[in-house]
């Protein structure tokens, strides 16, 4: 006890020696960020980055942005509490394997705002945010189903949990509602960013004759191989058209900087409140890069496609939806399965001739 | 023109002590300048680096934390060193005693299971632990197969039958089947040292581990049979130490260690299993090792360097907005100038000119 009143002072005196910097000081709202990866892994990570270079944009001296790269998730409680103590009031921490040291932390420091991307726990100062990077997968299916010869396409995903599965699922179905005999073949890399291991990945799929690779990883390692070998690919997380500008189809872009500008301007305001926001392309935080590379049938289709999913119209989930040993899956959403069904997705749709890992 | 290294005939004790503070001091030197060239100033480096952490309690309680598995695990590694038999493969001892520990408190998670659960788990760690580090040494004992290929490659033996455990059979029913097992009860965490401190009590282990290995390898028998095994074999079994037992001795032991240690981490920090349980605590704990010349004290005080590094690391990226890139290049130039200056010590440089007849 005696220790604990002891940090207690010695922080309390942190606390006056920072707050006696200035009036100017004490109104700027320190916002931070913990990634998962490096800032410049050109996916994952570095849009997180772009979301955060918009907070400064948008409030210049109002705020002071930090953040703390290549964070292991089993030693993450630490680099979050260090953002905690240095006087952070809104804290995104950006890596679904960050869930349990957010949610910890939160409950220690229940003044500081966090904010704990595509996870589930949620606290009156944590809020869950994540996107529905499966709607873009089911237009970059279809392009693949129209675009592929070989008629076998690829996928190089990272774990397969839930929204890793729930986005092959998504491709799949795109491809096979335009082309119904199509294959698709997964190979997995077990690691978000890793680019040896993305790149051969990628090269095994295109040894087995596949024509166009999609990747759930966060280097730009798999689109630079099908690039490599004349292939198509799609870009994942970030526009990847500079590092595969004869391959790129189109890109999947999480486009984290509205959502962040509004969080930060909630806490400013004062008015945020914890929440789950799970946005899609009519957010604004799913956003499909131009259409590429591809014959002008396509790209209408896949424009008419993304106007259909923006519009409410089209949902990739649809019912009837068919597991792969034929049994219809039990349809909880309106017409078509419920979010908790999506984010939950542990199973393969019919047709995806392979095993899913368990 | 070459350079020669040539053994010196003695070397005073004082000057073999000072080494390591020589090449702390010329790493920071090399460090600043790098951070001066980057256009920042290596004062605040510094103190942003080592000062502030050694001087506030929450860092020093962090750097504890951290430091804990590095100290236990690179203090059973120094057993097998020191008799010359290389354990590269710590880290799978660590993974499973941390999966043998957590079976139990799986089994008994949501019972009314009593005092007895956790240590029982903390045995089943350091057996799990020992036993997994037994499998390289009897390979290497029954059949000559070279214990750094089996240790290094049981590794991933480890790694990939926890991923499969926290994927299948020990998966949270209700996590969304996202790959981690059930928080663990109170009855199986390992509670902190302090009442609401981090600090749990495998500080205290490493500390227990640390004077009991100074005692052993300095005052008894069987570590100056290890000492013996390692310089002299030949004269180890003409004075009747068995090989073998020794072999056995070693790897069981610090297994056993580094078992403890994944069980610790598990139950006292993380609170339950995941895919990665160890941002390579077995790997950086072999650096610690020879950091600390193999010398339980010197462990220790490598163990809290290199905690320390890493904690300076964060405040530096929080702090200063310095890279992480930095830290990792910091943590490079260190080992480099702790082993230039070991060589430096025991061997003189001599410069050899060929003459211009060339």
């Amino acid at each position: 006890m005696v220790s604990r009143s002891l940090i207690g002072i010695l922080a309390g005196a942190a606390a006056l020696a920072l707050s006696a910097g200035g009036a100017a000081a004490q109104q700027k709202l320190k916002v931070g960020f913990i990634y998962v990866g490096p800032v410049g892994d050109h996916g994952w990570s570095y849009q997180h980055d772009v979301g955060r270079k918009a907070i400064e944009k948008a409030f210049g001296d109002k705020v002071e942005t930090t953040y703390v790269e290549s964070v292991p998730e089993a030693d993450s409680e630490r680099a979050i509490e260090q953002l905690a103590r240095t006087g952070h009031g809104l804290i995104f921490t950006t890596s679904f394997g960050f869930m349990e040291p957010t949610l910890k932390v939160a409950k220690k420091y229940p003044n500081i705002k966090f904010e704990h991307a595509t996870g589930f726990k949620r606290a009156p100062n944590l809020s869950t945010y994540a996107a529905k990077f499966h709607e873009g997968r089911y237009i970059i299916g279809q392009i693949a189903g129209k675009m592929s010869k070989s008629g076998t396409i690829g996928y190089v995903g990272a774990f397969p949990i839930p929204e890793v599965v729930a986005g092959i699922n998504s491709y799949f179905l795109g491809a096979q509602s335009v082309n119904p005999n199509i294959k698709i073949k997964v190979v997995w890399a077990n690691s978000w960013y890793d680019p040896a291991k993305e790149a051969d990945a990628a090269k095994a799929l295109l040894d087995q004759g596949v024509d166009i690779i999609a990747q759930h990883t966060d280097s730009p390692a798999p689109i630079q191989a099908a690039e490599a070998r004349g292939k198509f690919g799609f870009g994942q997380a970030s526009d990847m058209e500079r590092f595969a500008p004869k391959a790129q189809l189109t890109a999947i872009v999480d486009d984290w900087s509205k959502y962040y500008v509004d969080r930060t301007k909630a806490v400013l305001d004062g008015n945020w409140k914890s929440q789950d926001v799970w946005g899609g392309i009519d957010s604004g935080m799913v956003v499909m890069s131009p259409y590429k590379n591809m014959p002008d049938d396509v790209k209408k289709m896949a424009e008419e496609t993304e106007a259909a999913i923006k519009s409410g119209k089209l949902n990739p989930f649809k019912c009837p939806i068919a597991k792969q040993d034929g049994s219809q899956v039990e349809c909880k959403g309106n017409g078509a399965l419920s979010d908790e069904q999506v984010l939950g997705m542990n199973f393969y749709v019919k047709g995806i001739d392979d095993k899913l890992p368990q | 023109m070459r350079f020669e290294l040539t053994p010196r005939a003695s070397v005073s004790p004082v000057v073999r002590a000072l080494a390591p503070v020589a090449a702390f001091i010329t790493a920071f030197l090399i460090a600043g300048l790098v951070i001066w060239l980057m256009g920042r100033s290596p004062v605040a480096a510094f103190q942003v680096y080592v000062s502030q952490p050694l001087s506030d309690p929450w860092a020093l309680q962090e750097l504890l934390v951290k430091a804990t598995p590095l100290a236990l695990i690179a203090i059973g590694l120094a057993y097998c060193f020191r008799a010359n038999f290389w354990n590269i493969g710590a880290e799978g001892q660590y993974v499973v005693g941390a999966v043998l520990g957590s079976w139990l408190a799986l089994k008994t998670h949501g019972t009314e299971a009593g005092f007895w659960v956790l240590p029982v788990m903390l045995l089943l760690g350091i057996l799990g632990g020992a036993l997994y580090g037994l499998i390289p040494a009897f390979l290497k004992t029954r059949f000559g197969v070279n214990e750094i290929l089996t240790s290094l490659m049981l590794v991933y033996v480890a790694q990939l039958t926890l991923d499969y455990l926290v994927r299948g059979p020990w998966r949270d029913p209700k996590g969304f089947n996202f790959p981690q097992s059930v928080t663990f009860d109170p009855s199986a965490t390992l509670p902190p040292v302090l009442e609401a401190g981090r600090v749990h009590y495998g500080a205290v282990f490493a500390a227990v581990a640390v004077l009991v290995t100074a005692v052993v390898l300095g005052r008894t028998l069987f570590g100056y049979r290890l000492r013996l095994t390692g310089d002299a074999p030949r004269a180890a079994r003409f004075a009747g130490f068995s090989t073998k037992a020794t072999t056995l001795a070693v790897f069981a032991i610090s297994g056993g260690l580094a078992g403890l240690a994944g069980i610790a981490e598990v139950s006292g920090q993380i609170g339950q299993l995941q895919p990665s349980i160890s941002p390579g605590y077995g790997f950086t704990a072999i650096t610690v090792a020879f950091l600390g010349r193999l010398n339980p004290i010197g462990i220790l005080v490598a163990a809290l360097v290199v905690a320390l590094t890493f904690i300076g690391g964060e405040s530096a990226q929080i702090m200063l907005k310095l890279p992480l890139d930095l830290t990792q290049a910091f943590q490079g130039i260190l080992l480099l100038c702790v082993l230039a200056a070991d060589a430096l010590v025991s061997y003189r440089v001599r410069l050899i000119s060929r003459g211009v007849a060339k």
